[in-house]
């Protein structure tokens, strides 16, 4: 061949038979055997390059959020929750991945300042996961922020974009209570955005139901004082 | 029994795959001009789909949960192998309807569809039962947006079109509507 | 696949002129490099490759990142498919193409979840269809298992550039009227209320009817520009993907 590209690995790909009239079975096996071998060394090496990363972005973007909505703590443990109960090392045998997370929150001293937790259940169009910050102690949640949405634009991701429904979320009372804007009169409700009613009841219904499930693990947990 | 009910729901009209997520556009825009074909098209996409739901689910359960990063390949020629299969069977059985379906049935292959129910199967880590559901509700939802496009498209034959706006122009007008209307099942599922 | 359906290319290494042939190559290399940007586009004339364009170009951001995924996948598949191509038995050349075209989209995939994380969650599902792109494997099938590797390296890349070209026209108009900002950036300050249905599903059929027809007005004044994008019969076959 006269042109110049053919050098790249040339010496990976089996010799042609001499007369490529007469295919041979072998032949077929052995050029997609030979390309799917290289295609998986190359695939291994570019996941052992970018899974590093990849991680680290993942982690960071959890990191992220946890501090957000737990007003910036000077560190946290992960919990992992079994059964009925919150423990701070996953059983021997299971993997971490496969169970649900919480995560407590310490500030100055080491006093627990709160858990993070991630919920999600079915909004306007699919699926809203957020995390939101609670304070056991106080029964007030501390923040709350949008992981994944696919709301309408410009109605229903005001639940994530509109600071004046998320910061609703910081210092309001368990159970929530969703009002209409300007009816707010007690610290259990949350003023729900106009145009968005649907996408805002999710807000607070996932939360409820994540703090009726998880509420008293994590109540039992600190009172326990391990915390 | 819920969450079922909601996925069957959610992947056919709310969040259909041809109008809201614009999969399986090529046979939406190609074999769409007769309701004999495009429901025989919708049937076979269908057909394709719970069986790869059934293969990815075996895949993802038994292999790839150890080398994630072959997943796209061995998704690609399950689906492949899959459609070969179906083809075979279907001219076995009906010469007609492996006539009417033409050259769409071996590209059924690359039809995002497929693909992308395997891609979304895998991402939510489906159940078995899940998985079947969700296939079953996408190819409804397939059919439904071919059989409604046909429909349309058979009486605008009748209409008199500016020759400007003739062919695929005038498909995608009308599947900007549809898809307008399908917006309106949004918050269907949704028990405020 | 398809071997049924369209009758196999002649196998490449039968021509024993055909390393002659190319040296004296009938078409100029510009040729080769410029057709896929407007005479052959393939969005805007072959109407391939159309999931995509309606899915991701919601923003230009996203236009840019899948326009860049898919350029890079072409290319790459393009250039070892054409090295190969007397070496691929005509038998297994699709499958051997899809593996192809599967390694590059897993490397890219990768690639941009790790360099670009928040595109890629919000390409969704997108970049691993860029495997079924009827663009990627109709161009090898049609030019690079048959031409050389300059020829159908050349080809790729312009492919590449015409559907670039295509996502960021889209990307723009739904980006600029759907949320009246281009790159993120406002373009009509806050009194401006945006389209919202440009960046919804709707809106990307719309916008697309529109440009489909804005060319085809174009074709129309100019006779003499559509004389030369005449259909050929391989054009038509690619439409079927």
């Amino acid at each position: 061949m006269s042109d110049g590209g053919a050098i790249r690995a040339t010496e990976q790909v089996p010799v042609p038979a001499p007369q490529p009239a007469e295919v041979r079975a072998s032949r077929l096996l052995a050029t997609l055997g030979v390309g799917g071998a290289v295609a998986g060394v190359l695939l291994v090496i570019a996941y052992g390059v970018t899974l590093p990363r990849i991680e680290a972005n993942r982690a960071r973007v959890l990191h992220l959020a946890i501090n957000e909505v737990l007003k910036a703590p000077e560190r946290y443990d992960t919990l992992y929750v079994v059964g009925k109960a919150l423990l701070r090392k996953p059983p021997p045998g299971v993997d971490p991945k496969k169970l649900e997370q919480v995560y407590l929150g310490y500030g100055a001293g080491g006093r627990p300042v709160g858990f993070a937790i991630v919920a999600g259940a079915a909004g306007f169009q699919d699926v809203i996961r957020l995390i939101f910050g609670y304070d056991p102690k106080t029964h007030e949640l501390l923040g709350m922020k949008v992981l994944e949405s696919k709301e309408t634009p410009g109605l229903g991701d005001k639940i994530e974009k509109d600071p004046a429904f998320v910061d609703q979320f910081r210092g309001v009372r368990v159970s929530l209570v969703g009002v209409k804007k300007g009816k707010r009169s007690s610290p259990r409700e949350v003023e729900m955005i106009t145009g968005a009613t649907i996408s805002s009841k999710a807000v607070i219904r996932i939360i409820n139901d994540a703090l009726e499930r998880l509420g008293p693990l994590v109540d039992g947990y600190t009172q326990e004082g391990k915390g | 029994m819920g969450d079922l009910v909601w996925i069957f729901f959610s992947s056919m009209v709310v969040n259909n795959f041809t109008l809201m997520l614009f999969l399986g556009l090529c046979p939406f825009l190609g074999v769409s001009g007769k309701i004999e074909t495009a429901l025989r098209m919708g049937a076979a996409n269908t057909f394709v789909l719970v069986m790869t739901s059934l293969a990815v689910w075996v895949l993802n359960t038994f292999i790839l949960s150890h080398a994630p990063y072959l997943r796209l390949i061995a998704f690609i020629i399950v689906i492949a192998s899959l459609v070969q299969i179906v083809e075979m069977v279907i001219k076995k059985l009906s010469r007609a309807l492996f006539r009417a379906l033409g050259i769409y049935l071996p590209l059924i292959t690359t039809n995002c569809a497929i693909l992308a129910l395997a891609i979304f199967q895998t991402n939510r880590d489906y159940t078995l039962a899940q998985g079947l559901v969700f296939a079953v509700g996408s190819g409804g939802g397939l059919a439904l947006a071919l059989v409604l496009m046909a429909s349309i498209r058979e009486s605008v034959e009748l209409a008199d079109v500016p020759a400007l706006a003739q062919g695929t122009a005038l498909v995608l007008f009308i599947a900007g509507s549809l898809s307008l209307a399908f917006m309106g099942f949004a918050g269907l599922l949704s028990s405020g | 696949m398809s071997q049924e359906m369209s009758p196999p290319p002649p196998h490449p290494a039968a021509h024993g002129a055909d390393g002659l042939a190319e040296r004296r190559r009938a078409v100029p290399p510009n040729v080769d490099l410029v057709k896929g940007v407007w005479r052959e586009n393939p969005v805007l004339i072959q109407l391939l490759g159309l999931c995509p364009t309606l899915a991701v170009t919601n923003s230009v951001a996203n236009s840019v990142v899948m326009g860049i995924a898919t350029f890079f996948v072409l290319v790459g598949s393009s250039l070892l498919v054409s090295t190969f191509r007397r070496r691929i038995p005509n038998e297994v050349r699709i499958a051997t193409y899809i593996l192809i075209i599967a390694t590059f989209v897993t490397i890219a995939e990768f690639a941009l979840q790790a360099l670009v994380p928040g595109i890629y969650k919000a390409l969704g599902p997108f970049v691993a269809l860029i495997v079924v792109n009827c663009i990627i494997l109709g161009r090898q099938e049609a030019f690079a298992g048959r031409n050389p590797v300059g020829r159908s390296v050349l080809d790729a890349v312009g492919m590449g550039a015409g559907f670039m070209i295509a996502l960021l026209i889209m990307g723009s108009v739904r980006e600029i009227l759907g949320s009246g900002t281009f790159l993120g950036v406002s373009l009509f300050g806050p009194r401006y209320e945006p389209w919202v249905i440009m960046v919804l599903p709707p809106g990307g059929f719309f916008t697309l009817a529109f440009v489909l027809l804005t060319i085809s007005w174009w074709k129309r004044r100019q006779p003499a520009l559509a004389k030369a994008a005449e259909p050929r019969g391989l054009v038509v076959a690619e439409r079927a993907a």
